[in-house]
């Protein structure tokens, strides 16, 4: 079974049912929305009621699915005509596959966790109920992104999430920069979006249908150019939400909204849509190896680049959001691999979603802590103050570095021997990339928890409530046992297996190989300079100047200097250009006409004297000359 | 024959006469100029077999029309003339090119076209029995309905000229009372002293003597002096010319308020100068006058 | 002969015209707007019987009603006019210009 298993149209049972995961987040949603302050009191409670219902009926919809034979878990529930367009019909349907629970699983869990977290950490802000009605908003699109069983719908789905973004990361609208980066996120995001567009239009003239189903069945019969440039311009939409170079530069300024929100959506969820999607198209780039080439080259230099964004920032979420591109990069890599990389990339996105997430919920707790403070320089020495948090932190801390046994060992280490395997370049560059990460998380880990305290005065750190606690305490678990769960004697990818096609040869997990060993051996000399630098030293209160790298690193690798000047300027000059041409050209045009018109009448009018005699004369000498033409014209 | 001659001694006489119209300065003159046109044209008409034209335009025209016309004259200013300076640039001399070309044009074309001998109305009017019954058998059978668009039209206009000349009176009639109290409260409680009380002369444009023997220069009236004036009837007296001529232009050069002036001599101009709006009220108002001179 | 009443008539209109031109006093001109009438109903009159129809006789006749209500409120307007305005030019009513 070296291709994806057929898709069986389902009716009946919890499956058939499966559309309430998506209704239930958007009712509540809708209630929340329309019933404005009167739902003030208890939103927040239905927010959090609707998630974990959604995750029930995952829940259940995934036992269920397991109880068919693997060749039979594709499976189709037909919805309704969304869009009988002539040749364009859509119908609207939910697939379920175990690539699509396993999503499902992870949004609605870790949502869940992150609703909960979320009624303590917004507890004190008077628009809670507002943030509760768009998390819930996030889920039911994300969910549909991931269940629809067309291009379009998922379509849909997208624009759902980046929507649910922008309102999420402008939360605190009055923040002018929380505003800016909001429209900043949105604004990256429709470059994406226009190449998923793209992508779905040229499926549709391609194949004459935008269903999963005979789209993908029927990739490999697609001209090679045709695949290669839908698989671009998909690899486009996927660089869009996934933060992924060159688009990089709206991630780490969307960490302006709550912290729940960078956990849920700019750490486990919507980021990895892009993953989805270059996985979920898998049949796509098989037959079109360029753009599989382009999407391990985006991955590559995207871990690459985030891991060392995150070694020179000092805000700790914006340290995360490097890690966060660094890891996702990790997945693109994996995607662009075919089905070999298929199950280490989902893989490490569900172990990612539980580590990343119970990190920034870590993060959340620790600002929570010290007056909404972020500036790691300001922590250290918080670990006796916040015992569990620092533990939960810790272990995701261990897990994303790839502490041997813990979940990013497994997933990293499968990534990475897998790339090398096919690509010993990117391979090592991958291995490097886990360096760094070991470097700045270490950074990070040390900054905020050890050392000597550098806090403010009016800092009084203290433990975050159960509520908070909790989801942390759950994630953690997901962190440490998830990769192996997943990894071992291939499981993960057995499970994957009918819904992206079986490596020709499964990989034999070697702890002792070459790459392991390197890997394990580069993390190590990362965590040990930091431990160097920032754990035994003294760490400056304010940031020292720093070397050309670190301003490199700082400043994002000039990511928006390069947008500044390739985009924003020139379009700004054309903008003046068009303001120019409209004043001078078509306004000088109008203007012109209208003060020659103006002119004219003016000078035109002076021939209305008012004199009765002057009208009387130009009758006459009208009525004589007619009679003169007459005479010349025609015989008298 | 005969008729060639009634033709040229009229059409002599009658474009004299709308030569006279155009160019005598006073409108009287061009009134009578007018009537002697239309008399000429109604002969002309009688010869053109044409009787009931004939009558009509003299009744019609020389007789209702112009009359209409004199009383207007009478009512407006019979003193007026008009300036004989042209206030519109290049208007007379277009005016003049534009009325030669048009005659010479009309003349011949009207020359050039080759016109058989008249056909004559003989045959058309002997079927039913003359001029006025073949005019009456058109206008009662075919015009018919235009002859009633014309009796509504008619009315109309006597409708319109009632409208237009009539005034509302917006405060109540001056009586006795009001204009004795305005003569009295003016520059003349007595009447004004009336001209022709010289020893020698009782003319009317001979000003009176006051009792002291001076000249009253209040006595003449200013048309009549002015036409003195203009026609050199001026007395030998130079006491009296030299009062005749300041009366005449003193209409022209000062202004004098004439108002309780004119309510001692004719009621009913106060009232009219009273209804008139005030910014109408020039100063020194009064017919115009300012010409001529 | 008919040529010569139509020049005849012509000269008449062409002079009744450059009257309407050239005087100001407002009963004049209409006087001149007369005698235009006049020269176009002698025409009439003289192609009635060229052609040995009435009709030219009748329109002259018309003529003639439509003159007389023409000057009927022609003359009233001159005198409204003149009440207001003191003035019986027609240089002086030049308020409706530019």
């Amino acid at each position: 079974m070296e291709t994806a298993a057929e898709i069986v149209q389902h009716s009946g049972g919890v499956i058939g049912l499966s559309w309430l995961t998506i209704a239930l987040p958007l009712l509540g949603a809708a209630i929340l929305l329309l019933g404005g302050r009167r739902t003030d009191r208890w939103g927040h409670l239905l927010g959090v009621a609707m998630s974990l219902a959604s995750f029930v009926v995952a829940v259940i919809v995934f036992f269920e699915l397991l109880g068919f034979g693997a060749d039979e878990r594709r499976r189709v529930v037909e919805l309704y005509d969304f869009l009988p367009g002539g040749t364009l019909d859509v119908k609207m349907g939910l697939l379920l596959d175990p690539l699509s629970i396993s999503f499902v699983l992870l949004i609605t869990g870790v949502g869940s966790l992150i609703h909960i977290y979320s009624i303590g950490y917004m507890a004190h802000d008077p628009n809670r109920r507002r943030f509760f009605a768009y998390l819930n908003l996030f889920v039911a699109a994300m969910l549909l992104l991931v269940l629809a069983d067309n291009y379009l719908g998922l379509y849909v789905g997208w624009e759902g999430v980046g929507l649910a973004s922008y309102l999420l990361i402008g939360f605190w609208q009055h923040k002018p920069s929380a505003a800016a980066a909001a429209k900043k996120a949105f604004i990256v995001n429709r470059v994406g979006d226009m190449g998923l567009a793209l992508g779905i239009f040229v499926i549709f003239t391609t194949f004459g249908t935008i269903a999963y189903g005979p789209v993908l069945a029927n990739a490999s019969q697609a001209s090679q150019g045709t695949l290669t440039l839908i698989g671009l311009a998909l690899l486009l939409g996927a660089c869009g939400k996934s933060a992924q170079l060159p688009l990089q530069s709206w991630l780490l300024d969307a960490m302006e909204g709550p912290t729940p929100v960078s956990a849920l959506i700019h750490a486990a969820t919507m980021v990895t849509a892009g993953v989805y999607l270059v996985v979920r198209s898998g049949p796509i780039y098989i037959g079109a190896p360029t753009a599989a080439l382009v999407v391990t080259i985006v991955g590559v230099a995207t871990l690459l680049a985030g891991a060392i964004i995150g070694t020179a920032k000092d805000d700790i979420k914006k340290a995360l959001a490097g890690s966060t591109m660094s890891q996702i990069g990790y997945m693109m890599l994996a995607a662009g691999l075919g089905p070999v990389g298929y199950a280490f990339a989902i893989a490490h996105l569900i172990a990612h979603g539980f580590f990343k997430a119970s990190m920034f919920l870590g993060a959340g707790s620790v600002m929570h802590a010290m007056n909404d403070e972020v500036d790691m320089r300001k922590f250290g020495g918080l670990a006796p103050k916040m015992r569990i948090t620092w533990a939960t932190f810790g272990l995701g801390y261990l897990a994303i570095i790839g502490f041997p046994l813990l979940s990013g060992y497994w997933t990293k280490d499968g990534i990475i021997e897998a790339t090398m395997e096919h690509s010993p370049i990117l391979g090592w560059l991958a291995v490097i990339g886990a360096g760094i990460t070991g470097f700045y998380m270490s950074r990070l880990f040390f900054m905020t928890f050890h050392g000597k305290p550098r806090w403010e005065k009016d800092a009084h750190p203290h433990e975050s409530p159960a509520v908070m606690t909790w989801p942390l305490i759950l994630l953690s678990i997901g962190s440490v046992f998830g990769g192996a769960f997943l990894i071992m004697g291939n499981r993960f990818m057995e499970f994957l297996a009918p819904a992206v096609g079986r490596p020709k040869e499964l990989p034999h997990f070697a702890p002792f190989s070459v790459a392991g060993v390197a890997t394990l051996a580069v993390v190590a000399v990362g965590v040990a300079y930091a431990w160097l630098k920032y754990g035994r030293a003294e760490v400056p209160a304010v940031a020292p100047r720093g070397s050309f790298l670190t301003v490199f690193a700082r400043r994002d690798l000039y990511g928006d200097a390069i947008n500044e000047a390739l985009f924003m300027r020139p379009g700004q000059w054309l903008t003046r250009l068009a303001v120019f041409f409209d004043n001078r050209g078509v306004d000088g045009l109008v203007n012109g006409l209208a003060a020659l018109i103006g002119g004219t009448s003016g000078r035109l009018r002076r021939v209305q004297t008012g004199f009765v005699r002057s009208y009387a004369m130009s009758i006459f000498l009208g009525a004589a000359l007619l009679v003169g033409a007459w005479f010349v014209v025609g015989n008298l | 024959m005969g008729e060639a001659i009634t033709f040229w001694v009229l059409a002599v006489v009658s474009v004299a006469a709308a030569f006279g119209l155009v160019f005598s300065r006073k409108a009287v003159y061009s009134a009578l100029m007018l009537g002697v046109v239309m008399l000429s044209l109604a002969v002309l008409y009688a010869v053109q077999e044409a009787p009931f034209l004939a009558a009509v335009q003299i009744i019609v025209y020389t007789g209702a029309v112009m009359m209409l016309f004199l009383f207007v004259l009478m009512l407006v200013g019979v003193d007026s003339s008009d300036s004989l300076v042209e206030t519109i640039r290049g208007q007379r001399f277009w005016a003049f090119v534009a009325g030669l070309g048009f005659a010479v044009l009309l003349a011949l074309g009207i020359g050039n076209v080759v016109i058989g001998a008249p056909a004559g109305l003989s045959g058309a009017v002997s079927q039913v029995g003359g001029n006025v019954p073949g005019l009456a058998h058109l206008i009662f059978t075919r015009y018919v309905f235009v002859f009633e668009v014309t009796s509504a039209l008619l009315i109309t206009a006597a409708l319109g000229a009632m409208v237009l000349a009539h005034r509302e009176r917006r405060e109540p009639k001056p009586t006795q009372k009001d204009l004795s109290r305005a003569r009295f409260l003016g520059d003349h409680p007595a009447p004004l002293p009336g001209p022709g009380t010289y020893a020698r002369h009782n003319a009317i444009d001979m000003p009176a003597l006051l009792p002291d023997g001076t000249v009253s220069e209040l006595s003449v009236n200013r048309v009549i002096a002015r036409h003195d004036v203009e026609d050199g009837h001026l007395p030998n007296d130079p006491r009296l010319a030299q009062a005749i001529r300041n009366v005449a232009e003193a209409g022209v050069r000062t202004e004098q308020p004439k108002v309780v002036q004119a309510v001692a001599e004719a009621p009913e101009v106060p009232v009219a100068e009273r209804d008139k709006p005030a910014a109408a009220r020039v100063p020194g108002d009064g017919p115009v006058e300012e010409e001529g001179k | 002969m008919t040529t010569h009443y139509l020049v005849l008539s012509a000269l008449l209109f062409a002079i009744g015209g450059v009257g309407v031109l050239v005087r100001r006093n407002a009963i004049v001109v209409f006087m001149c707007v007369e005698l235009m009438l006049n020269a176009c109903n002698l025409a009439f009159v003289t192609f009635a019987r060229q052609h040995g129809n009435l009709e030219g006789q009748i329109i002259a006749f018309f003529v003639m009603i439509v003159a007389a209500a023409e000057v009927v409120v022609g003359l009233a307007i001159i005198v409204t006019i003149f009440r207001t305005r003191r003035s019986a030019s027609v240089d002086d009513a030049n308020l409706l210009k530019y």
